[in-house]
């Protein structure tokens, strides 16, 4: 969810755009990171546990730990909490160890 | 193609211990790269809504996303100062060489000094479930919220009442979300008053000597089990009680990113004091590796009008070494030690004295040398 009014920010988003999120179109702002477009759009869940297949969420969003991996275009182990969205940009969840996909 | 670049000073990490520290440097001739993993400059500043503290000369009083700006148009305004952002410093090598990845490519950067101001990382805590999507740390809950505007969920609970627990329910409560409750594990509260009793009078309550035993939920957080701990923070069976939220915010402390400091080298020295591992450095900031300096929370965890001055300290004195030399060095570096002296001398600084007691790299010190870790 965006906040639209707030007492101290203003926030000047950027241009409207789509990317593609394991098919589906989602609607982000040009400036935003990938996993906080994913956020706004309900998707809370970015990946899941190489063993357990336990949920992964965002945890630090700068950059620091490994929770918010996920395959950008192609490539694996994208930090998506530091990485900006781009307009088309295909975005899927990881599979095994982050395994390059053809 | 490799890509060997040569500069005067290094710096890594583009937060306010690093934009104070390449100001300073440039201001006195140095040619100053930054480094800066985040698309933009001003570190952990840039999403601190809340006015300052501390000193009239140290920007009290300013948002911190306020100085953040100032200090980036000054720094774009130095022509002596590159600004590499989307860059990441891999690590650093036996011939004094830094490698860094920028725009998908693995460049070499050579310098006569460097300063490494990295910051910190959020503490993770151990409970049930932890690892559960809705469990953030506080600055994940800043960033979502202050920088893009995107709320972090409906109902919050906080774990710490630090001054970053406190200023982070607060925050959330002026963007509209329901804080709980803040837990406390401790008898008291850790932050200042004065921001404890901005969120008291909106009737968040605090509950001091609670933990969190679980966070419950299936794929996403729904509530957090909280437990009653007993004086050496034992958990008291039986006093489990469930708070229904859809996030749990953790702010239980940062610790130094020192890992660079460590592959370079530095001594260092275990401090609770400071967060953690930290470098032992003189009082300006050298560590033990000649060239290098540390400033900022990777020196210990403290706050930004802290930061801002040990990278002006350190900017200084790196300059010198460097070669560029002006009368008013010497005064210019007193002055500096004072501010921090003075910014230090209160009764709430009286862990950081301690911690930094032991990190002063005399001879009585370095026998604290933590040599496992390196």
């Amino acid at each position: 969810m965006r906040i639209n009014k707030h007492p101290i920010l203003d926030f000047n988003r950027g241009k409207k755009i789509t990317f593609q999120y394991k098919g589906q179109e989602i609607k982000a702002y040009q400036g935003e990171t990938i996993a906080a477009a994913l956020y706004a759009a309900g998707i809370k869940v970015l990946k899941k546990s190489n063993k357990y297949q336990r949920p992964r969420g965002l945890f630090c969003a700068i950059g620091n730990c490994a929770s918010c991996y996920m395959a950008v275009n192609g490539i694996p182990h994208v930090k998506t909490c530091i990485t900006k969205v781009k307009q088309d940009m295909v975005v899927e969840e990881e599979t095994g160890k982050g395994d390059i996909i053809d | 193609m490799i890509l060997l670049i040569n500069t005067d000073l290094l710096v890594i990490g583009g937060g306010p211990a690093g934009m104070t520290a390449a100001l300073k440097a440039a201001k006195k001739g140095a040619e100053v790269i930054i480094v800066e993993r985040y698309h933009e400059l001003g570190g952990q500043l840039i999403k601190q809504t809340h006015r300052f503290f501390g000193s009239k000369n140290e920007q009290a009083g300013t948002r911190g996303i306020d100085i953040a700006q100032g200090l980036t148009k000054e720094i774009q305004n130095m022509s002596v100062i590159k600004v590499l952002t989307e860059a990441t410093a891999q690590g650093y090598y036996e011939d004094k060489i830094v490698t860094v990845s920028y725009q998908n490519k693995f460049r070499k950067i050579r310098a006569k000094r460097i300063i490494i101001a990295t910051g910190a990382s959020e503490k993770m805590m151990l409970f049930l479930n932890n690892d559960l999507p809705g469990v953030y740390g506080a600055g994940a809950i800043q960033t979502l919220m202050n920088l893009y505007g995107i709320l972090p969920g409906k109902k919050v609970i906080m774990v710490g009442s630090g001054n970053i627990g406190l200023i982070v329910s607060y925050q959330l409560l002026q963007a509209g979300v329901e804080v709980k409750a803040v837990i406390e594990a401790d008898s008291e509260i850790g932050g200042y008053l004065v921001h404890a009793s901005k969120i008291r009078r909106i009737g968040v309550p605090i509950y001091t000597g609670y933990s969190v035993k679980s966070a419950i939920g299936k794929s996403s957080v729904k509530g957090a089990e909280i437990i009653k701990l007993d004086r050496n923070w034992q958990m008291i069976a039986g006093t489990e009680r469930f708070i229904k939220a859809d996030t749990i915010c953790l702010a239980v402390g940062l610790r130094p990113l020192v890992s660079l400091l460590i592959q370079a080298d530095c001594a260092m020295a275990y401090v609770p004091e400071l967060g953690g591992d930290v470098p032992i450095r003189d009082e300006n900031l050298k560590t033990t590796n000649d060239q290098i300096f540390v400033a900022g929370d990777a020196a210990g965890i403290e706050e930004a009008t802290a930061a801002m001055l040990e990278g002006e300290i350190a900017g200084l004195k790196a300059a010198s070494e460097i070669g560029y030399l002006s009368k008013d060095v010497i005064t210019e570096s007193r002055r500096l030690k004072k501010e921090l002296r003075k910014l230090r001398n209160g009764p709430i600084s009286r862990n950081i004295r301690k911690g930094l007691s032991k990190v002063r790299g005399d001879d009585n010190v370095k026998k604290n040398r933590y040599s496992h870790l390196r």
